[in-house]
């Protein structure tokens, strides 16, 4: 293997790998802790292959003219922390209105607020899902170590470019700061979805927003021969601001759907130990690292621990969760929230009772004797 | 340069909302409201051809089409 | 009508109302493009939320109609990523200057190559008639009923303090001067702002006992005058109309270029 495709970097980097892998055109951000080396590389590297970077007066400025750089043809990215985020949601709103294609890192760090810039939680996941206004859909993705930040990030463009959607790259500052070895693949290794453009010659009627057959929404570019109109208001199949009942429903109809639809083809994770586990850790971003540490130092002692590591949070796969969950005993949600994802999980098996949190809220990273004493605490033997 | 020649006003009355902008700025006072509020030329004949009521108008409801010079 | 070409002729009439100013500015605007002779397809206008920005829904180019205030943030992404487009960016007063100050500020910071027209009726007319603040001290509106007590302040000083190149004023009666204007923004290579002082009849009008449309525009020739003329000389509250700023200095576009010649270059070493 090339000496050049083994890299020791940082999990921003990985993504920023990732991104330019995928074909990142263009990225507009703004500074902020603890995504800030995102913006830094990718200053450094966009324009090594011809791409653009601009970094914009704020975070809403940034998640705008993404949105518009989208619309010219270019594969765009920004990158963020929670404050930042919440900055972002109206124009992320627009950008799922209007079906705009983009990608939005949030290195999640300890919130609400300011919150504490240097240090972890998973705190945005619930805002990842809700935070604009309105009924909508959203994809979410998260990675607990690098190898998977670099895929997670590949497939956030593909899955953005197919449904022609936002997707949200939810990592966090653990795993967005800390080092560790990625291989890049070589090219053409992992596949690539690109724009799909319209085959709707000039001068013959083009519809930005009405899906073919297969359901996707091939685009055309601004400056190219069809001009439409792009607007965050309800809309014809032309773009053109309605607010006809019919037309209403059937928009908001096909935004959520689109998405909710595709449920299990969006979705991804990773188990390990499932089948005959009597304990089953469902746990997603660096958390899982420490709950993954759980299961396999335990189960060479006879433990029946399992883990369900969770790479798309949104939209939450209920059914593969139910599914893989049925035979537990308890299930013990792993996060540095408050039970944002717990609560999906309960809502998703059969039994809520059997679902558990072990959790950590302070800014420390959840370790795994953490975990192992919430373990213990639930099974009733103490610390 | 010769003249501009008025052919005439071209007015769309779906267009028009009787603002009266091109009524009270017509330098030669050609143009009314009727009983609809939409603009006719009262005084055709009096037209000058410079246009003022058609660069104005907020609706683009009124043109002033000119007399095609002959070869 | 030449510039019926430049109209999506199916939305005709538009819904502004009787004797709103900005029918007049897109009006000069079109004629402005019609003498420009550029193709369809190279135009991109992007506009913001109000009364002023529904004029992209009307045009013949790539209209984008985005978020109160932003429009100036997209359109930078626009223009950033395929320079070759021609960007249009009209906006309400309170759009460009209240909600969206910051971005005007820093895309004139930038001189990127955008034509910012503020369609200033100094008022929030599709929210029913709030006060923007372009209003000015004394003024009525809805959230000013014991009348408003900000201050204005100045959109041709606010965007030559910015940075921006090309900056005039003109107003809706002065159609032919606002042709011209807007036809030497557009060409301007740098980030142009044209103030276009526009009647709102239906709101400002009405709670300012200024009258109908014609009154306004009658009260937009007498209050208003060409830049250091004597008249301004002897009436200083008289509002200058003209090009205030035209200046060339490097585009942020063609700035980024170099970047990416340099980047290329360094790495290809």
């Amino acid at each position: 293997m090339k000496k050049e495709n083994i890299k020791f970097i940082q999990g921003n980097e990985a993504c920023v790998e990732g991104a330019l892998y995928a074909g990142l055109d263009f990225f507009a951000g703004y500074p902020i802790t603890p995504s800030t080396e995102i913006a830094e590389l990718l200053s450094h590297r966009l324009p090594q292959k011809g791409g653009k970077f601009i970094q914009m007066e704020d975070e809403i400025a940034s998640m705008s003219a993404i949105i518009g750089a989208s619309l010219t043809g270019s594969k765009v990215m920004t990158a963020t922390s929670g404050p930042g985020f919440s900055l972002m949601q109206e124009a992320l709103g627009y950008a799922i209105m209007t079906e705009i294609p983009c990608v939005i890192v949030n290195v999640q760090r300890g919130g609400p607020s300011t919150g504490i810039p240097t240090h972890v939680s998973q705190g945005d996941v619930n805002q990842a899902r809700w935070g604009t206004h309105g009924d909508h859909a959203i994809v979410t993705i998260t990675a607990s170590n690098h190898q998977d930040i670099f895929e997670t990030t590949v497939e956030a463009f593909n899955i953005s470019e197919t449904y022609r959607t936002p997707v949200i790259l939810l990592y966090d500052e653990v795993v967005g700061h800390m080092r560790e070895r990625l291989v890049i693949p070589k090219k053409g290794e992992l596949p690539l979805v690109e724009r799909l453009r319209t085959s709707v010659k000039e001068g013959v009627d083009y519809h930005p927003y009405l899906p073919r057959e297969d359901g996707r929404l091939p685009m055309s570019d601004f400056g190219g021969v069809h001009r439409y109109n792009v607007t965050g208001l309800f809309h014809d199949m032309w773009g053109f601001p309605s607010d006809n009942p019919k037309i209403v429903h059937g928009l908001l109809r096909h935004l959520v759907d689109k998405i909710q639809n595709n449920v299990n083809q969006i979705a991804r994770y990773k188990e390990y130990y499932l089948k005959d586990a009597e304990i089953i850790l469902i746990s997603y971003g660096s958390s899982a690292r420490s709950a993954n540490h759980v299961v396999f130092s335990r189960r060479p002692r006879g433990e029946k621990l399992g883990l369900l590591e969770l790479q798309t949070l949104w939209p939450f796969p209920y059914d593969i969760v139910r599914e893989k969950c049925a035979n537990a005993k308890y299930i013990v949600v792993v996060e540095m929230n408050m039970g944002q994802i717990m609560q999906e999980v309960r809502t998703a098996v059969d039994r809520p009772e059997k679902v558990f949190l072990a959790n950590r809220i302070d800014g420390v990273f959840i370790t795994p004797t953490d975990i192992r004493s919430i373990l213990r605490l639930i099974q009733g033997k103490g610390v | 340069m010769a003249k501009p020649k008025l052919k005439s006003h071209l007015i769309n009355p779906e267009w028009c909302k009787g603002c009266g902008i091109c009524v009270h700025f017509c330098p030669k006072n050609v143009l009314e409201l009727n009983d609809n509020d939409k603009v006719f030329p009262a005084r055709p004949t009096d037209c000058i051809c410079c246009k003022l009521c058609e660069l104005r108008c907020p609706d683009l409801a009124i043109e002033i089409e000119i007399e095609q010079d002959e070869q | 009508m030449a510039i019926k070409d430049y109209i999506r002729e199916r939305f005709f009439p538009h819904i502004w109302c009787p004797g709103c100013g900005h029918g007049t500015v897109m009006n000069s605007l079109l004629r402005a493009l019609d003498s420009l002779g550029m193709s369809k397809n190279e135009i991109v206008m992007v506009s913001g939320i109000g009364c002023s920005s529904r004029i992209s829904g009307y045009v013949d180019f790539h209209t984008l109609h985005t978020l109160h205030g932003r429009a100036l943030a997209f359109a930078t992404g626009v223009k950033m990523s395929l320079p070759e487009l021609n960007l249009i960016v009209p906006m309400g007063d309170g759009d460009a200057l209240a909600i969206g100050g910051n971005h005007f500020i820093h895309a004139a910071r930038r001189n990127i190559d955008l034509t910012a027209i503020v369609m200033n009726n100094r008022i929030y007319g599709m929210t029913g008639g709030q006060y923007s603040p372009l209003s000015g001290y004394g003024t009525m509106a809805t959230t000013a009923p014991y009348t408003n007590i900000d201050q204005s302040f100045d959109t041709v000083e606010l965007a030559t303090a910015a940075g921006a190149t090309f900056v005039a004023r003109s107003t809706t009666y002065h159609v032919q001067q606002l042709t011209k204007i807007l036809k030497q923004a557009i060409l301007h290579e740098g980030f142009s702002v044209v103030e276009v002082l526009t009647q709102c009849p239906t709101y400002f009008g009405r709670k300012n006992r200024q009258g109908n449309a014609v009154d306004m525009m009658v009260a937009y020739n007498k209050n208003t005058t060409p830049i250091g003329s004597k008249a301004k000389k002897e009436n200083p509250d008289l509002i200058e109309r003209g090009i205030f700023v035209q200046e060339e200095r490097p585009e942020y576009c063609s700035e980024y270029d170099k970047i990416i010649e340099k980047a290329t270059a360094k790495l290809n070493t």
